[in-house]
């Protein structure tokens, strides 16, 4: 059992025009095996909150604390996190010219669980992965993210999440770019994860589409950089049918 | 990468001296001046160290040749008789005319007509005095309809000038690759002529890793309707080396393909490349589609890397053309996006640069080339693995 908590987190980056406050001050705190929707409108902070947890040097921390166990995530480099347990799923996968999804894998894996895994054991691993989310074996020799189609970069993130097993996955946009089969294929690896390794998820999306596929246990609305409301399964369905006019209503 | 875009001023800006097509040629070495790095041929050269190639004198043995793969595989044209030498080859530059009259060699490679080598056919060149100068003209005839790929290979010591004329006659299919794992005090100065007939495709690679300076200028000539070439091209330059690659591809006959993608990375203190690439689209080559493209990869500060992409097109009816060049520091996306799986910041840079270098390797199709290419990248990563890495201001 692990808890992820985040307090009165106050995040800024800086712009031409200056430096640019985001983040205003946020409390979560997520426990193993919770899965917490974070939805939004455009702009209202939610994917600063997700690259800040995984340490992009573009965030400046201001204030505030993230810990994992109580061990300070912030003063950990980025490659660090991740082998504490944290995994972002990013909305924009960068493209590795050179390097093969097959090394890319392994290397991830070794770096991961400080030792390589069995040569032969890994590759039928990858393979039986990369068939659940119906992605062809010929991956293994593509690299990284060139090329993808917008589906298959995002069935490659979760097939890292699937095979790299952290504690705690962040999801920025995951279903951002794709079809209904993309979506479901995508939640179900999300959803097999949760039920084999009990990781705590924090599932930031605009929309509450792919929330039919992934049933979250909390639902937080990000609002200009803070929690504006909290509730469970009812708030999602609220906002499909509300959107998120009462709170930009509200702050104007 | 996120590469900063050092693409040149558009056209008309500043017309042209001389175009690459006129530039002057001859077999006697007397028509040509001594290199004084004024020349816009040598401008960017090192011709302080490229000097022992300028002596027009008799040499014999400082590079050794090994053609025994040649001679098992019967590629080997005799001597006498039907001998093509000189047919396509114009010498450009002095050590290239000296290497013309003083060659030691009059190895001419032949596939013959119709026939699959399979296996690439290696020749290995070994420089055995590090204070001899050698010169080398070799030619490569590839026969109407045949099929296969030669692999220059360069190692030790020498002074070396060398002339390889390559002829891609209609409908063959060529792939040469010249290597060069010279040691440090190597100099070498390298004119690659190649005139692909039609249909007939040439794939021309240069590899250099090792050398003091090195200068393979590879130029080849679209002749024949519907030919096509790729030529592409890879440096590690360290501190204290000069690589460099003038590349003139020139498109003169209809329906013509030219891919060009030369990569380059550099570390250490004074660790240079050169590459300068012209494109000829002439007034018949109607439908030409054609791209260059030049990357550089700046791994510490103190180096310097020079690229130079030019474009003169004669027709307006082609399918396509273009060009680019970039020079620039690691990309921090990249970076992050390996960090965030667990990997340490030094594995990640590692994995970075070989992946740039290795989109190059990994077109030359041969697996046996391609491991030996991995692991070399890998023993020059090793070696640099203390020096600091670009300073973002260096972009």
């Amino acid at each position: 059992m692990s808890t992820l908590e985040i307090r009165d987190l106050q995040v800024s980056i800086e712009t031409d025009q200056g430096t640019k406050p985001i983040l205003k001050g946020v409390d979560l705190t997520i426990a193993s095996g919770e899965i917490h929707a974070i939805m939004g409108p455009n702009g209202s902070g939610k994917s600063t909150l997700a690259y800040t947890i995984a340490g992009h040097p573009r965030y400046n921390v201001d204030g505030g604390s993230i810990t994992l166990d109580g061990e300070n995530v912030l003063e950990m480099s980025v490659d660090e996190r991740a082998r504490a347990g944290l995994f972002l799923a990013m909305q924009y996968p960068v493209e590795i010219p050179g390097v093969t999804v097959a090394n890319f894998l392994r290397t991830a894996k070794t770096a991961i669980d400080g030792e390589a895994p069995a040569i032969r054991g890994w590759a039928k691993t990858v393979n039986e992965q990369m068939d659940k989310l119906r992605m062809d074996s010929s991956f293994s020799a593509r690299n990284v993210n060139e090329g993808f189609s917008g589906g298959e970069k995002k069935r490659h993130e979760i097939l890292q999440l699937e095979l790299l097993k952290p504690r705690f996955a962040v999801l920025d946009e995951t279903d951002s770019g794709l079809d209904v089969d993309a979506l479901k294929i995508v939640s179900e690896g999300v959803n097999r994860a949760h039920q084999e390794t009990d990781l705590g998820v924090l599932l930031i999306t605009h929309y509450t589409r792919i929330l039919r596929y992934i049933q979250p246990t909390h639902v937080h609305v990000f609002v200009n950089g803070r929690v504006a409301e909290e509730g469970g399964r009812e708030l999602a369905d609220r906002l499909e049918d509300e959107g998120y006019d009462r709170y930009l209503t509200a702050q104007a | 990468m996120t590469l900063v875009d050092t693409a040149p001023s558009t056209p008309g800006s500043a017309a042209p001296i001389q175009t690459r097509s006129e530039r002057p040629t001859s077999f006697d070495p007397a028509d040509f001046g001594t290199p004084t790095g004024r020349e816009v041929n040598w401008k960017l050269s090192d011709v302080a160290r490229l000097a022992p190639l300028f002596v027009d004198e008799e040499t014999s043995g400082a590079v050794e040749f090994d053609v025994t793969a040649l001679e098992a595989a019967g590629l080997i044209a005799p001597a006498e008789g039907d001998a093509v030498r000189g047919e396509i080859f114009r010498p450009e530059d002095l050590p290239s005319a000296i290497a013309w009259k003083r060659s030691e060699t009059g190895l001419h490679v032949r596939i013959p007509e119709g026939e699959a080598i399979a296996e690439p056919v290696f020749v290995r060149l070994r420089g055995v005095d590090a204070a001899g100068h050698a010169n080398a003209h070799i030619v490569v005839e590839a026969l109407p309809g045949s099929n296969a790929t030669v692999v220059l290979e360069h190692s030790g010591s020498a002074a070396l000038a060398q002339n390889v004329e390559i002829i891609v006659r209609d409908k063959a299919d060529l792939t040469l690759i010249s290597v060069q794992q010279w040691d440090d005090t190597a100099v070498h100065a390298s004119a690659h002529q190649a005139v692909v007939g039609a249909r007939a495709n040439l794939k021309h690679i240069v590899v250099s890793f090792g050398g003091g300076v090195v200068r393979v200028n590879p130029s080849v000539r679209l002749a024949g309707e519907g030919a096509e070439t790729a030529l592409y091209g890879l440096a590690f330059s360290d501190s204290g080396q000069h690589l460099e690659s003038q590349v003139y591809l020139f498109h003169e006959g209809p329906d013509t393909k030219g891919d060009v993608l030369y990569k380059g990375a550099l570390q250490g203190a004074g660790a240079r490349t050169v590459w300068i690439g012209d494109v000829l689209i002439g007034p018949d080559a109607t439908g030409t589609d054609s791209y260059e493209k030049n990357q550089n990869l700046v791994l510490t500060d103190g180096t310097r890397a020079d690229s130079i992409p030019n474009l003169e097109i004669e027709t307006g009816d082609i399918a396509g053309a273009g060009h680019a060049s970039a020079t620039g520091r690691f990309d921090d996306e990249q970076l992050f996006y390996l960090q965030a799986r667990g990997i340490t910041e030094e594995t990640a840079r590692r994995l970075v640069v070989a992946g740039f270098l290795m989109e190059i390797v990994q077109r030359i199709g041969i697996p046996e080339l391609e491991e030996r290419l991995a692991a070399d990248i890998e023993a020059e990563l090793a070696r640099g693995a203390d020096l600091a890495p670009a300073s973002k201001a260096g972009a």
